[in-house]
């Protein structure tokens, strides 16, 4: 074990290097923090490039008639009202500025014919709002929000720092003094030395947990570093049970199972088709979305050539929705030959305009499956893509449970309840990216100096994390981990139930000790066998969360769906499920009363309901 | 595009292939030899991840989308540099034992990961836009006619293959040349409508153009398929001549001793 370690010092730290992390680095260096981004890829990479089809923002540019409020009731409706209210809100109505915003910082959306940024149907959103570049619209936000962080602390005249970024270096615990967060201890990638961050508030914005699952859409950085760093450290998660499977994934070849097909292509006008040539979808409309969804074909056909007053077809349902409609056709034997559905665009836009409005969509087929989309339908299948649950946070200010800590972006939990809109996620990651930058530096501000260092603590890391380099015969990671996700994915998936959910609890606590023994070969430079030991130690606190969660929500309600509990239960309408580590180390549950929304608010969603 | 092969997809399921992959460091190095077994579809990151899970979880390599879309799998496979995550098994089985080694221009770390720092540093040189003043309407107005172009440039991924490719880079280390990635960089700030900064001199003097012979090897290696060459270098190699190169210029300056 490596026993010196440069120690760096900063006022405010920020860990993740996606959308909503550079985000909450660039206004935090706007106050004039000295403020640390780091990450564990190359600045770039973050899982944010994969966000496709767009940042939903109610600019009312397509749609004069959008508003927050429009868009407040619909991210309601989406997650089946188990959101906190003011995170929706709050949301709503700030996201439009952030969308100016980037364009000041260079981010170039598609236009309208009259110069303003265009806007796309996207499922559970009453109008076309999703500000898109083609198909690669997360791109364009981590580009504009990296070209950002490289020039921060160029701008005479303010206050503004420049933002150091630490590339490539993994953060493994939290240090706290004296109940507040004092920093976090790590390591570089490259050379496996380790590294001291001391801080005065440090800003969580580690993305998902997609790896807890075999077939998931996430890279291999979304191990759920910052749920588990919060939870290690002592602050909350809530809704941890609701995970979104991603209705279209690919599904062949087996290699490429899982990776994202963006919602794009049906807010395109694409089509679900079962091998019966069936637009299944119709027959899957829930009530509570009957009178906003059209019950034609023509009438779908309508509303994508944007005639008024036609309703969505049943292809822009919400995911949950989708995804539950395309496993259930798979079950009854009307799937596609490789255990999907059909997404078909080729017979609805000319090959031209699919390659303008979905390029990396035609790319990504034609390279990994050899398949033209502009003249065959897609298979596609459930993926598991986005966890909605994360680090309980103050809806204002992002502050965890822990003083000091905040957190925002996938890894902060409430703002979608038990289901996200798509494009709601690139809205949120600049929203409360900047609030958490902002309140994260006021607590740096407000609490004047640094922090003292527990050496004991940071000992006892260090020593934890270099234990495995003593046991170079012990078990490799990679197999723990994929032992993992099998059971994730037969127990925890799409369709749960009573004793599968058990099943997983146990089998966790099984993992658990195993992975408590791990060894590595080789040494601490740049090996991803070592690197594999800690992100395992963050999935199996993720997965354990998620089966717990799930196991005590006996109903059915948007991410989350019990094959033994299929109604949705007003009696699990009024709670969120928090969990937290208790005092003997074992994970606690306890259910959490949502707060009272406001009446000019519940109106809107009553207004909704009655049509 | 040059990732995409004609024809269906062979079936590669079930066969065993060698990789010779590249282990080592700056001080030593060698190709080493893996066999393992293809899966259907597989691409040359799988069988990277394969070796790691299966024979050398030590084996160094970055990834991270395994779709195209972040540029981090960078290689060179059988001598060619693309993305691992891009290449189908099927595409190269043919060519014997498959040959998998880091980029050629940037430093070593360990095995396939390279130090790409250099390409952080030069993104520094580039000023930031500077937008106009919004207008009437509280906003930028810009139509789609005049930004398609720069939305080609904002495809690239940052891959850093038309870096790793460019004779430049790769030969001539002792230059300031920025390299492809980053001249088109500051073209499609130059084209971008809302800009009103002026980045000519930056581009001549800091980003060294000039080196730029046009052999177009950047925008054959290009994954997202830019027109590197001719859409971005070519219109600032122009801009360049104009403002400092322009013959016409050039005599009334000599006539009049003004610069």
């Amino acid at each position: 074990m490596p026993t010196n370690y440069d120690v760096h010092e900063y006022d405010v730290l920020v860990i993740g290097a996606g959308g909503a992390g550079m985000r909450a680095a660039i206004e935090s260096a706007q106050k004039g923090m000295h403020t640390a981004l780091v990450c564990k890829s190359l600045l770039g990479k973050a899982h944010t490039v994969m966000a496709e089809g767009g940042m939903a923002a109610a600019l009312g540019n397509v749609e004069k008639k959008d508003n927050w409020k429009v868009h407040f009731v619909d991210t309601m409706f989406g997650g089946k009202f188990l959101n906190q209210w003011r995170m929706a809100q709050l949301h709503a109505q700030e996201s439009p500025d952030r969308a100016r915003e980037l364009e000041s910082w260079g981010a170039v959306f598609d236009r309208t014919d009259d110069g303003q940024i265009l806007q796309r149907n996207f499922g559970g959103h009453a109008y076309p709002r999703l500000a898109h570049v083609g198909d690669r619209t997360g791109l364009e936000l981590i580009r504009t929000l990296q070209e950002r962080v490289v020039a921060s602390g160029r701008h005479p005249h303010t206050a503004e720092k420049e933002i150091k970024v630490h590339m490539e270096c993994t953060i493994y615990r939290l240090l706290k003094t004296d109940g507040r967060v004092s920093g976090a201890v790590g390591y570089w990638r490259e050379t496996g030395k380790p590294i001291v961050f001391r801080a005065k508030s440090v800003v969580l914005a580690t993305g998902g947990l997609g790896k807890c699952y075999r077939v998931t859409s996430n890279s291999w950085e979304g191990t759920g570093d910052g749920h588990a760093l919060a939870y290690m450290a002592g602050a909350e998660l809530i809704d941890m049970e609701f995970i979104q499977f991603h209705p279209t994934g690919m599904v062949w070849p087996p290699s490429v199972r899982g990776i994202l097909v963006t919602e794009g292509v049906r807010g395109e006008g694409g089509v679900l088709k079962n091998n019966k040539d069936e637009r299944f979808m119709f027959g899957y409309i829930p009530e509570l979305y009957k009178n906003q969804t059209a019950d034609t074909p023509e009438e779908g056909e309508k509303y994508i050539k944007k005639v008024p007053g036609a309703r969505r077809p049943p292809e822009l349902l919400t995911r949950d929705v989708v995804a539950r409609a395309i496993v259930r056709e798979v079950k009854e034997g009307r799937g596609s030959p490789h255990g999907g559905a059909f997404l078909d665009i080729a017979s609805r836009l000319p090959a031209d305009q699919i390659k303008k409005k979905l390029p990396s969509m035609y790319h990504q087929f034609m390279a990994l499956g050899n398949l033209d989309i502009t003249q065959e339908p897609m298979e596609v299948g459930p993926t598991c893509h986005y966890a909605m649950g994360g680090v309980r946070v103050n809806p204002e200010t992002q502050q965890s449970s822990v003083p000091g800590l905040f957190a925002a972006g996938e890894v902060a939990g409430g703002l979608h309840g038990s289901n996200r809109l798509g494009g709601n996620s690139l809205s949120d990651l600049v929203v409360f990216g900047r609030r958490a930058g902002l309140y994260a530096a006021e607590f740096a501000q407000k609490n004047g100096t640094l922090p003292p260092l527990d050496t004991n603590q940071l000992e006892s890391c260090l020593q934890e994390m270099y234990a495995p380099f003593e046991k170079p015969k012990g078990e490799n990671a990679f197999i723990v981990t994929s032992a993992l996700q099998d059971t994730m994915e037969a127990n925890v998936g799409i369709a749960r139930q009573e004793e599968e959910l058990k099943q997983a609890l146990a089998d966790i606590a099984g993992l658990k000790d195993r992975a408590a023994v791990l060894g590595v070969a080789g040494d601490s430079r740049f090996n991803p066998g070592w690197h594999q030991t800690i992100s395992l130690d963050f999935l199996l606190v993720c997965s354990e969360a998620i089966a717990k969660s799930a196991l005590e929500r006996r109903e059915s309600r948007g991410g989350h769906m019990r094959v033994d509990h299929l109604e949705t239960l007003d009696e699990y309408g009024t709670f969120n499920h928090v969990v937290w580590r208790g005092e003997d180390g074992q994970m606690q549950l306890r259910r959490e009363p949502l707060t009272a929304m406001p009446a000019e608010l519940a109106a809107l969603i009553e207004e909704k309901k009655n049509g | 595009m040059a990732n995409h092969s004609a024809g269906k997809t062979v079936s590669v399921a079930g066969r065993k292939h060698v990789f010779n992959v590249w282990r080592g460091d700056q001080a030593q190095g060698e190709l080493v030899d893996y066999e393992i077994e293809l899966s259907e579809g597989m691409v040359v990151l799988d069988a990277v991840h394969q070796i790691q899970a299966q024979i050398a979880p030590d084996l160094a390599c970055r990834w991270n989308c395994k779709a195209g879309k972040c540029g981090s799998c960078s290689a060179e496979v059988n001598g060619r540099p693309r993305l691992m995550c891009m290449t189908r098994m099927d595409q190269v089985i043919d060519e014997g034992p498959t040959t998998i080694r880091p980029m050629k221009a940037f430093p070593l770390i360990k095995d396939l990961a390279t130090d790409v720092s250099f390409n952080y540093r030069t993104a520094k040189k580039i000023p930031a836009l500077d937008p106009k003043p919004k207008d009437d309407r509280g906003e930028w107005t810009m139509y789609q006619y005049e930004i398609d172009r720069v939305q080609e440039f904002r495809k690239c991924i940052e891959c850093y293959l038309c870096q790793n490719t460019c004779h430049v880079l790769r030969d001539h280390q002792e230059t300031n040349f920025a390299g492809p990635r980053f001249i088109m960089r500051a073209a499609q700030l130059e084209m971008h409508p809302m800009d009103q900064a002026d980045r000519i001199e930056t581009v001549k003097e800091e980003l060294g153009i000039g080196y730029c012979n046009i052999n177009k090897c950047c925008t054959d290696v290009c994954p997202e398929g830019i027109n590197i060459t001719d859409n971005a270098i070519i219109p600032l190699k122009e801009r360049v001549a104009d403002r400092y190169y322009d013959p016409v210029k050039g005599l009334w300056a000599k006539l009049t001793g003004n610069k």
